[in-house]
């Protein structure tokens, strides 16, 4: 039996509804009979797509005037549902995104209710939602599902669904409105900046180059971004390197970094923890360069190269150019 | 200037231990030390204390057994104190459980800044900072790359999607720390050696206040209903370098037709 009502937490930018919101309205779609969406921000501007993957109603705070999308999208979530005349959904799907998990925490709180996080596969058991969550870097699934009275709130890593297009009349564009935030409300956004980056997102590229601590040197980063360059792929990286500094958080893949499943992975220097292997295996083809031939890499990789990054990667990167 | 920073003792990862089969939650009955997203959260409190002139460092973590090491290794870093919830009835916590005990802790310690990690490394639900910040009426800022305190105002640059937001906020306030940020310390012979003597104050969740079914299994109000293994991803082709492995690299890469 299917569920009456989805919630999916709809975030979105210049270039439309963003991809993981697409994906989780597609599995929305196939759990419940009505899916609506809930997004801090202006809804207009979504219904037309929104509609198009499904969408009956998108219930809009408008312009949050820099105030915290977290706090406010939950608070008005949880206004709305508690007094303001709007039926409570019998779950709630959010991305694990940098807004999502705010927004999951501050209304779980709120509605009293757990979080389940990570997930990367939904499915109906009954007329409750189950959930997978791989754990040891992707060794065990774990099925869970909530036990208390709900809503069930489910946090889902991107690229576990694939978007699907319906064809439906634009979703209805309804009023959320933000309640007083009181002290929780302090936090305002006084400046935005945007880093250029020139390739492809890592999380949609088609090839993406990570490099990890075999690199020796934070300057060695410089030949992961030239062969990148070269094959129109995003650069990646280990989370070693991440917190050694060398490259911003914003380019670590694995488990507590973006997921990713290009066509080509190209892992140079990566030992394959198992941190860095759940957010990379799902990758259609694996190639791993590593000075180490028992590296846990070559247990996963399509093609292994036992060999030092520092001849592999220049060559290859020459040899692409001289193409 | 009194921050408090969460932090959380886990299994290492390089040993992680085993899903137990019959509660189906990890083995805690391992060796704990102190997870290293944590150590950006003490090094960043530092550092920000220094930067007032004045201030301490005092540390929050919950832990089903009597675990103070991966806290000794935090204090070693330069935190003063800290407060441990050690309560049986700690297993099994849920995100929220977590959130509720640490809420409360935080509260009697009445801080300025409560620093946390964005995720802890063995169960990353990344909802916890939040929702500590939920639970005691703060505003929140996550996934900060820097944090500068003037007076009673937080500047925060925080990671976003599209690159960074600059984010103004009032204290006290909840921040969570991206990890790379900051480079952590070592910590010193000397700082392990007084790190023995900082006072831990070790406490049950009935001196917080809280209710056995609040947290724990009884708190979680969630269940596993199965735990399988994964399919496994068939190791390929190993090529040992010669000179000319790039060779190969670019071949495949034609099979595939991506250049």
């Amino acid at each position: 039996m299917a569920l009456d009502k989805i919630w999916v937490f709809c975030e979105a930018g210049d270039d439309g509804v963003a991809t993981i919101t697409l994906e989780m309205l597609a599995k929305a779609r196939e759990v419940a009979g009505t899916v609506e969406v809930f997004c801090g921000g202006d809804g207009a501007a979504c219904a037309a797509e929104l509609g198009d993957h499904g969408v009956t109603a998108v219930y809009a705070t408008g312009d949050l005037d820099g105030r915290m999308k977290g706090v406010s999208v939950a608070s008005a979530v949880a206004a709305a549902i508690s007094g303001g005349g709007v039926a409570a959904p019998d779950a709630f799907l959010l991305g694990t995104t940098y807004d999502g998990r705010d927004v999951a925490a501050r209304l779980s709180v709120k509605l009293d209710v757990g979080v389940l996080s990570n997930v990367v596969d939904l499915r109906l058991d009954g007329d409750r939602l189950v959930g997978v969550e791989p754990v040891f870097g992707g060794t065990l699934n774990v099925t869970s599902r909530f036990t208390g009275g709900g809503p069930d709130v489910w946090l889902v890593r991107p690229k576990s669904f694939e978007p699907a297009v319906v064809g439906g009349p634009p979703a209805e564009v309804l009023d959320l409105p933000v309640p007083d935030l009181g002290s929780t409300g302090g936090a305002v956004v006084r400046d935005r900046f945007t880093e250029e980056s020139e390739g492809p997102k890592l999380d949609e590229a088609a090839i993406v180059v990570s490099g990890g601590r075999g690199l020796g040197a934070a300057e060695a980063y410089s030949m992961i971004e030239g062969l990148a360059k070269q094959l129109g792929a995003a650069p990646g990286a280990s989370r070693a390197i991440v917190d050694a500094g060398w490259v911003p958080y914003s380019y670590q893949v694995g488990q507590t970094g973006k997921v990713v499943k290009p066509t080509v992975y190209i892992a140079c220097g990566i030992s394959g923890a198992t941190q860095h292997l759940v957010g990379m295996k799902g990758s259609k083809n694996i190639i791993a360069i590593n000075k180490d031939s028992e590296a846990p890499i070559f247990a996963v990789a399509d093609l292994g190269i036992v060999g030092d990054v520092h001849k592999v990667l220049p060559k290859l990167t020459e040899a692409l150019e001289s193409r | 200037m009194k921050v408090v920073v969460c932090v959380k003792q886990i299994p290492d990862p390089a040993d992680p231990g085993a899903l137990d089969p019959e509660t189906r939650t990890l083995r805690r009955n391992v060796k704990l030390i102190l997870d290293e997203s944590d150590s950006y959260g003490v090094e960043m409190a530092l550092q920000l204390v220094d930067a007032a002139g004045e201030g301490s460092v005092h540390l929050v973590s919950m832990v089903p057994n009597d675990e103070v090491s991966g806290l000794r290794t935090a204090l070693a870093m330069g935190a003063d104190s800290a407060t441990l919830i050690s309560d049986e009835a700690l297993a099994g916590s849920d995100a929220l459980g977590t959130s509720r005990v640490l809420a409360a802790a935080i509260e009697r310690a009445e801080p300025d800044l409560v620093l946390a990690a964005t995720e802890s490394s063995d169960g990353y639900t990344g909802v916890v900072p939040a929702q500590v910040a939920e639970l005691l009426g703060l505003p929140s800022v996550t996934f900060a790359k820097e944090i500068a305190v003037e007076g009673s105002t937080a500047t925060v640059r925080r990671q976003t999607e599209a690159g960074a937001d600059l984010v103004e906020c009032p204290l006290p306030a909840v921040v969570s720390v991206t990890a790379g940020v900051v480079e952590p310390r070592y910590p010193s012979f000397r700082g392990i050696m007084q790190a023995k003597n900082k006072p831990v104050d070790q406490l049950k969740i009935a001196d917080l206040g809280i209710a056995a079914e609040r947290v724990g299994w009884a708190g979680a109000g969630q269940e596993i209903t199965d735990v399988a293994e994964a399919p496994e991803r068939a190791a390929g082709e190993v090529v040992v370098d010669e000179g000319d492995a790039h060779e190969r690299i670019v071949a495949f890469l034609d099979e595939l037709k991506v250049i």
